[in-house]
């Protein structure tokens, strides 16, 4: 008790931060309740009944589901293998360069695509892909070659959202490595200097070992990840002729659920979707902490 | 040593470098200059990186707009709010969990921790808005935002590492934690504190997610709403068959006028970056690493 008097401004000041995550946070996880239950708005989730795991028969009953799962780990997939290393690569070559100025105005300019936003940014690879005007299409046609309306070709789709995803974060992602890169210690690289290694060697047996905890937690951070593709980037750049490759569970979610108004069956989408993608970040921070010893938080 | 080699390795990598900053350059460039060239001149050469034939008459097109204005106005308060209580959020509840001695820590954490490891999902966070009376208004795209526990681990962080002494020497003095708070800590924590201002800002301008899910009137519209109608009222959504008339009954614009679009909503944001780039480097950086 006199514990609590001493200290009691430390507790006031938990107060607004700890409503907020019970009102914003927590209850809507009592909200899931919704997806065994045949919602409807004007009942409320007390008043609707329940009908056990019946959205979740049908889930696992259906085509599209399955389309869903498939395309956000196929799009993960393709974003870990391209975007994963690309940071890497640029801090590496940031982190060779000397001339002090040149590496500011260049960090610069490569943090710059992460503070656009995705409506701005598919604005512009929609105009850019565009079949009539679209600069790629004018390239495309200067060679010679048919036009082609990319954003409504399936083909193409994961390789546009990948594309553009690498652009906006290359940059961005090189902070955490640089960050990392400046613990390497230094009297490793003028040891090796003495001992005449070239600046490739230096990268590939001091810089690289150096960060490598780094990698491996990010990289696990990227599986515990897998199943969230993000919402706005899709949403935007998707339409009916590219949602076999394109639709993921947030934007498979949003149409069901909201748009559909298939309020139950959304929520069981979503509530599957929180359930592996808590499992599998619970499962990279183990493996992080046996790799690295460290873990995530 | 060989100098040469050396050498060799200097000027692929500044090369490359440049190209890459080329790369990342190169969408912002052509997006200003054909918004202010002409249309014919765009249509001659959609890749240009120079303005032909200079005009502004897509700037004033869109300016004219009815929504322009109310959107940036509506992006704007939700901004300036966002920024001013997720602020005042972060610091009243970090502060008392940078304490190592603070009883019931571990569960405070434990709680924020699983806020980002689980969440209801969409149609519950819609209920719970729907339930609290606040669909359709700009509240809803103030409140979901307001507190993530990324930044707040990162404020803790930063808190754990001033001075222990600081503060004792100011309860010497009869002081008590909200005077320390406000007037020691605050003041000492202004590089996180700025990064998060910066995030915080840039996610709410930026978020377009709630801006889709909650509001419905045009008058309550952010900018991001408005950009998405001015592009894809004309592409995207005729295709897909979905989204309203809103674009048709404005005819719909051509490239220069959704480019002029793109500058509008991009400009505060290419304003005030490189002022705070420098924060938030180092915010992020003392934030994060610590071993």
């Amino acid at each position: 008790m006199k514990y609590l008097r001493q200290h009691k401004w430390l507790y006031i000041f938990l107060i607004p931060g700890f409503l907020y995550l019970l009102i914003f946070k927590y209850a809507p996880m009592f909200g899931i309740a919704i997806a065994f239950k045949d919602f409807n708005f004007v009942r409320g989730i007390w008043g609707s009944d329940w009908i056990g795991f019946d959205n979740f028969r049908y889930l696992v009953a259906s085509d599209h589901f399955f389309r869903v799962l498939r395309n956000s780990l196929l799009l993960s997939l393709y974003q870990i293998v391209w975007g994963f290393p690309a940071p890497i690569v640029v801090a590496l070559m940031l982190n060779e360069i000397r001339h002090m100025l040149f590496k500011k105005v260049t960090q610069t300019v490569l943090y710059l695509p992460h503070f656009i936003s995705w409506v701005v940014l598919a604005g512009i690879v929609s105009n850019f892909l565009s079949p009539s005007t679209g600069l790629f299409n004018f390239v495309v046609s200067f060679f010679g070659f048919e036009k082609i309306p990319f954003l409504l070709k399936p083909e193409y789709f994961r390789t546009i959202i990948v594309s553009a995803e690498v652009w906006k974060e290359v940059g961005w992602g090189t902070i955490i490595y640089l960050a990392a890169m400046t613990g390497v210690d230094p009297t490793l690289y003028e040891s090796a200097t003495i001992d005449g290694a070239s600046r490739l060697q230096k990268i590939r047996y001091i810089t690289l070992p150096g960060i490598s905890a780094t990698i491996v937690i990010l990289l696990l951070l990227k599986l515990g990840n897998i199943l969230d593709n993000g919402f706005e980037q899709v949403y935007l750049l998707y339409n009916p002729m590219t949602y076999e490759t394109g639709d993921v569970f947030e934007t498979y979610t949003y149409r069901i659920g909201l748009q559909d108004g298939r309020l139950s069956y959304a929520t069981a989408v979503g509530l599957f979707k929180s359930a592996v993608g808590f499992v599998l970040i619970i499962a990279a921070n183990f493996a992080a902490r046996r790799i690295s010893g460290k873990s995530i938080w | 040593m060989n100098p040469r080699r050396v050498e060799w390795f200097d000027v692929i990598n500044y090369t490359c470098i440049v190209l890459v900053s080329i790369a990342m350059l190169y969408p912002f460039v052509n997006v200003f200059a054909v918004s202010v060239s002409s249309y014919s001149a765009y249509v001659e050469n959609p890749m240009r990186i120079w303005p032909g034939q200079f005009t502004l008459s897509a700037y004033a097109e869109i300016l004219k707009h009815p929504v322009l204005l109310s959107s940036y106005l509506n992006t704007i308060i939700v901004t300036v709010s966002g920024v001013f209580f997720g602020l005042l959020l972060y610091i009243l509840t970090a502060y008392p969990l940078s304490k190592k001695h603070l009883k019931g820590r571990a569960i405070f954490m434990i709680l924020i921790i699983f806020t980002m490891l689980f969440n209801g999902g969409l149609i519950p966070n819609y209920y719970l808005m729907r339930s609290l009376g606040l669909l359709d208004t700009l509240a809803a795209l103030v409140l979901p935002l307001l507190f993530s526990g990324f930044s707040l681990i990162l404020m803790k962080t930063f808190m754990e590492h001033i001075p222990e002494e600081l503060e004792e020497a100011a309860r010497m003095d009869g002081a008590s934690d909200p005077f320390i708070l406000f007037r020691i800590v605050v003041p000492l924590s202004k590089p996180i504190i700025a990064t998060l201002c910066l995030f915080q800002a840039v996610s709410y301008w930026n978020n377009f997610y709630n801006s889709i899910i909650y509001i419905r009137s045009i008058d309550k519209w952010t900018l991001m709403l408005f950009l998405r109608e001015i592009i894809y009222g004309a592409n995207m959504m005729q295709i897909a068959g979905g989204g309203d008339n809103f674009a048709e009954k404005n005819n719909i614009p051509p490239e220069t006028l959704q480019y002029a679009t793109l500058m509008i909503v991009m400009i505060p944001i290419l304003l005030v970056y490189p002022f705070l780039q420098k924060y938030f480097v180092k915010g992020i950086m003392l934030g994060s690493v610590k071993g």
